[in-house]
């Protein structure tokens, strides 16, 4: 278990938006979107694409300007400074490195551009270079053009050019989006330890929600334009806010129920109803692979196996439960033996959520 | 590029038949021009050329250029900043009155400066009044260059700047640059080549200009002649040989704008508008 | 905090002109832009639309159906219109070559279509007219068989197709190198003739850009002015093209009847170019179809 500093709710507010709205001719893109952000906190920005995630970087960025609504940085108004006087780091989805610059130049050119008095010297800005270069492992590749790297040290160059002007906040925008798996995941954790070395506010932009659920302190889903759902990872994956959150942080089983007198019912299985449940007609969530599996007389949905599906390590078990056709999942060595095609099973939803229907 | 595909019997054909139509059409016409200019020896060739007139017309076919490709070239890099890096409503009407140049015939562009600025243009007599001369007068040339070659640097520019997208100018930004210091220090060093290839065929149409020059130009001797328009006085004159030879400066300033125009499109071609890549 | 610290809430009119942006410069650029299209193309086009009708609707009448001038209009455009039509085989041709053979000097072949952008018209003109007067090199053997190209509507049909062929190849040239080999071998391996392949695959994925490259030649030809009239031969009626006809009425002094003469070609050009942009549409949705 990493030790996450943000998880202290003690910190200190850092970002605070408010109300934020904007719209493009007549498409709403972010409709009255509110939250914050603590100090050295990880945020994700998690939904669909069309769903505001990146419009609301872009306005903390500076790059869009809200319709209406407020952001604050430390208490200072941020929509009343100008891009270049708020000091983000923004990492762009495909990392807008200046191509004719080199890797050097590029990570420099925020120092250089300052005005003569507040400009570090040239051997500082050198020193700072190199400094970076190391810290995001590309010692030696100093003289490189952006053309002549990979995806991933583009990528790395991208991040200590925004770090090299020690920004107040750290916005990436889909950071892993246009690389393969493989270097995803490992710069995943890298970008994790890196941002709890740097200690920086980080925002960052993702359609992914395994990658949401990894990497930060705490998630804010958006759909539509609205923020649906705001948590740590375990928060809005134990506790999704609606049927739209459960289903896009992971795959999912629903069936529909009824609930009455405190009893909950879904086809033959009746259960006590988890509090809180809406009453009346109302839709059950639950994971593929959040299920037990028991003999016919065990408490659960009865299923009519049709296949069993050995996949690498997991096992996809396709059943029939009433009238619907449902695949289940589980960890072979876990499997119980009664499962087999042709045989009537028991399946036990584990953390099944109610929602109205 | 594509792999070359075999079609027995067939593409020798082809090629042939490429070959002769741009032999014929377009290479011979081009050796004539040196071989008639050459035809009674070296000597004869250069002695029109030093002629006071022949280094009159040279220095005015220069003058105009370097007067007109600038102001060009400025207003290619003002249009392909305001259309490529903003968005706002008629932006292509104003595209199409920026191509329109390309679509007027050469005379058409220099008629209508006399129709503004001549004995009984619009503003001819007051110009009279005020002893300022336009037509047939070198700023009359400028007019009617800038005008015929008014669309080719921006026409470099636009497509070019909105393929590369306001992502980089947008992260300097954010980096902390201010607008001028983004761009001259990121859209400009971007757009380098691609400006230099406008400038190029710029500079190739506005020292070749004929139509529209002649209009204006009133071809005055030693005074209001570009080299094109001496060509065709010598030409006139019955003086083939000094008409060639000051053709043959003009087509090789054809062929070295070609030899850089390939090189460019050739060794950056990255860095050109997608339809020069090839 | 109370509402009155909302910096940016403005109400803002949906029909806005510009979208806002980050980006600075737009009032210099596009102060800069329009200055300058309106001093150089807006003014004296205005002069060219509105001159003309110092004559009257009669008089505009009267001069554009002077015989001279109808048969210089029909010359130009007819001749623009044939040699834009001979350039699209030969066009496509060389296109052809160009993209889809290697052979050594593929890369000269290929700098020197361009030679006629880069030509001055002037040069272009008494070069192909020393070539082809009826004691030059080719126009002599053509006389002996009884064809005269120079001082001749042929002449001026053989300049325009020098003036165009550029603009044909270069149309054509992109859409070859793109165009996807899988559909032409999958046309092979169903059992196509090369000829099959050729008018059924290759002629209508080219045929949108031959039409443009035809529409770019024959705007460009029917202006040409440089490298025709030496060639022309310039009697009335017979062999003058509409440009020089402006010329010849600037110098009469008669600027309104030079204008009428501009306004119209500028008025034909653009109803063909319609045309044919309209032939396009009706292609392309065909193709969508």
């Amino acid at each position: 278990m990493n030790f996450r500093p943000a998880d202290d709710t003690s910190a200190a507010t850092a970002l605070e938006i408010k109300g934020v709205s904007k719209a493009f001719g007549r498409f709403p893109a972010l409709k009255s979107v509110s939250l914050q952000a603590r100090e050295r906190e990880f945020l994700a920005l998690l939904g669909p694409s069309g769903s505001g995630k990146t419009t609301l970087l872009r306005v903390l960025a500076g790059l869009e300007t809200p319709d209406s609504g407020e952001v604050r940085f430390g208490g200072e108004d941020f929509l009343a400074l100008p891009v270049r006087r708020r000091r983000v780091g923004m990492v762009f989805q495909h990392y807008a490195l200046f191509r004719h610059m080199t890797v050097a130049q590029n990570i420099a050119f925020g120092l250089t551009v300052r005005k003569a008095a507040e400009r570090p010297s040239k051997s500082e800005i050198a020193d700072r270079v190199n400094n970076l270069l190391q810290l995001v492992q590309l010692e030696g590749l100093d003289k490189r053009y952006p053309s002549q790297l990979s995806g991933g040290q583009r990528q790395r160059v991208a991040l200590a050019r925004a770090l090299a002007i020690e920004p107040r906040m750290l916005l990436l925008d889909e950071p892993f989006g246009a690389l393969d798996a493989q270097v995803r995941r490992e710069l995943r954790r890298w970008l994790r330890e890196l941002h709890d070395r740097a200690g920086v506010t980080t925002v960052f932009v993702t359609h992914d929600q395994e990658e949401a659920l990894d990497l930060a302190d705490r998630v804010a889903i958006l759909k539509d334009g609205e923020l649906v759902q705001l948590g740590t990872p375990n928060e809005v994956y134990e506790n999704p806010a609606d049927p739209f959150v459960f289903d896009f942080l992971g795959q999912t089983c629903r069936m529909p129920g009824v609930v009455a007198q405190g009893r909950l019912q879904v086809a033959d299985w009746v259960s006590e109803a988890p509090a809180g449940a809406p009453q009346g007609a109302v839709e059950v969530f639950f994971r593929p692979d959040e299920v037990s599996f028991g003999a016919p007389d065990a408490p659960g949905l009865l299923a009519q196996v049709k296949g069993v599906a050995q996949r690498g390590p997991d096992v996809r078990i396709d059943c029939r439960v009433g009238e619907a056709d449902v695949e289940f999942q589980a960890h072979g060595p876990t499997l119980p033996q009664g499962v087999g095609a042709g045989r009537s099973v028991r399946v036990l939803p584990l953390r099944p959520q109610v929602y109205a229907a | 590029m594509n792999p070359a595909v075999r079609l027995p019997g067939f593409a020798p054909l082809m090629l042939l038949g490429a070959l002769a139509v741009l032999g014929l059409l377009i290479v011979l016409p081009l050796g004539v021009v040196f071989q008639q200019a050459l035809s009674q020896g070296l000597g004869r060739y250069l002695e029109p050329l030093t002629h006071p007139d022949s280094l009159a017309a040279i220095r005015l076919t220069l003058l105009v250029a370097a007067i007109s490709v600038p102001l060009n070239a400025v207003f290619g890099v003002a249009a392909a900043w305001a259309i490529a890096r903003f968005e706002f409503r008629g932006k292509s009407l104003l595209v199409t009155f920026i191509d329109l140049p390309f679509s007027m015939s050469p005379v058409v562009s220099g008629l209508v400066w006399v129709l503004l600025f001549g004995a009984q243009g619009w503003f001819g007599p007051w110009l009279m009044e005020h002893n300022v001369k336009i037509i047939f007068a070198t700023s009359g040339l400028v007019l009617a260059t800038v005008l015929v070659t008014l669309p080719f640097v921006a026409r470099e520019l636009i497509p070019l700047m909105q393929d590369q997208g306001a992502d980089e100018e947008a992260a300097a930004l954010t980096l902390g640059a201010g607008g001028w210091t983004t761009f001259r220090r990121v859209t400009l060093p971007n757009i380098r080549w691609a400006l230099l290839y406008g400038v190029l065929l710029c500079n190739a149409r506005a020292m070749g200009e004929f139509g529209a020059v002649s209009v204006v130009s009133g071809s005055i001797r030693g005074q209001t002649t570009t080299l094109p328009l001496h060509v065709e006085v010598l030409y006139n004159d019955y003086e083939f040989v000094g008409a060639f030879a000051a053709a043959s400066v003009l087509a090789g300033l054809g062929l070295v704008t070609l030899v850089l125009k390939s090189f460019l499109e050739w060794r950056h071609s990255g860095e050109l508008s997608a339809s020069r890549r090839h | 905090m109370t509402a009155a610290a909302l910096p940016s809430a403005p109400p803002r009119s949906r029909r806005r002109w510009k979208q806002p942006s980050i980006l600075p410069g737009f009032p210099l650029a596009m102060g800069w832009t329009l200055t300058w299209l309106g001093l150089i193309v807006v003014l004296p086009l205005t002069a060219l639309i509105l001159r003309p009708w110092e004559l009257g609707v009669g008089g505009v009448w009267a001069t554009l159906t002077e015989p001279r001038v109808l048969a210089a209009l029909r010359l130009s455009f007819g001749a623009a219109a044939l040699a834009a039509l001979t350039n699209l085989p030969l066009g496509l041709l060389v296109a052809w070559t160009l993209t889809r053979y290697e052979f050594p000097g593929r890369r000269i072949v290929d700098a020197i279509v361009d030679l006629p952008f880069a030509l001055p018209t002037a040069v272009a003109g008494i070069a192909l007219t020393a070539l082809y007067a009826p004691t030059g090199p080719l126009g002599a053997p053509l006389a002996a068989a009884g064809i005269q190209v120079a001082y001749t509507p042929v002449g001026i049909y053989l300049a325009l197709m020098f003036i165009g062929l550029p603009f044909v190849v270069r149309t054509v040239q992109p859409v070859l190198q793109d165009l996807d080999r899988e559909v032409e071998e999958a046309a092979q391996t169903l059992g196509a003739t090369h000829l099959q392949r050729f008018a059924l695959v290759i002629l209508p994925a080219v045929l949108p850009a031959l039409i443009s490259g035809f529409s770019l030649a024959f705007a460009r030809a029917v202006g040409e002015y440089g490298s025709v009239i030496f060639i022309a031969g310039n009697m009335p009626l017979k062999s003058e093209i509409a440009p020089l006809l402006i010329v010849i009425k600037l110098e009469q002094y008669d600027y309104a009847g030079a204008a009428a003469v501009g306004l119209a070609m500028l008025v034909i050009s653009f109803g063909a170019l319609l045309a044919v942009n309209g032939l396009q549409l009706l292609l392309a949705r065909r193709g969508r179809a």
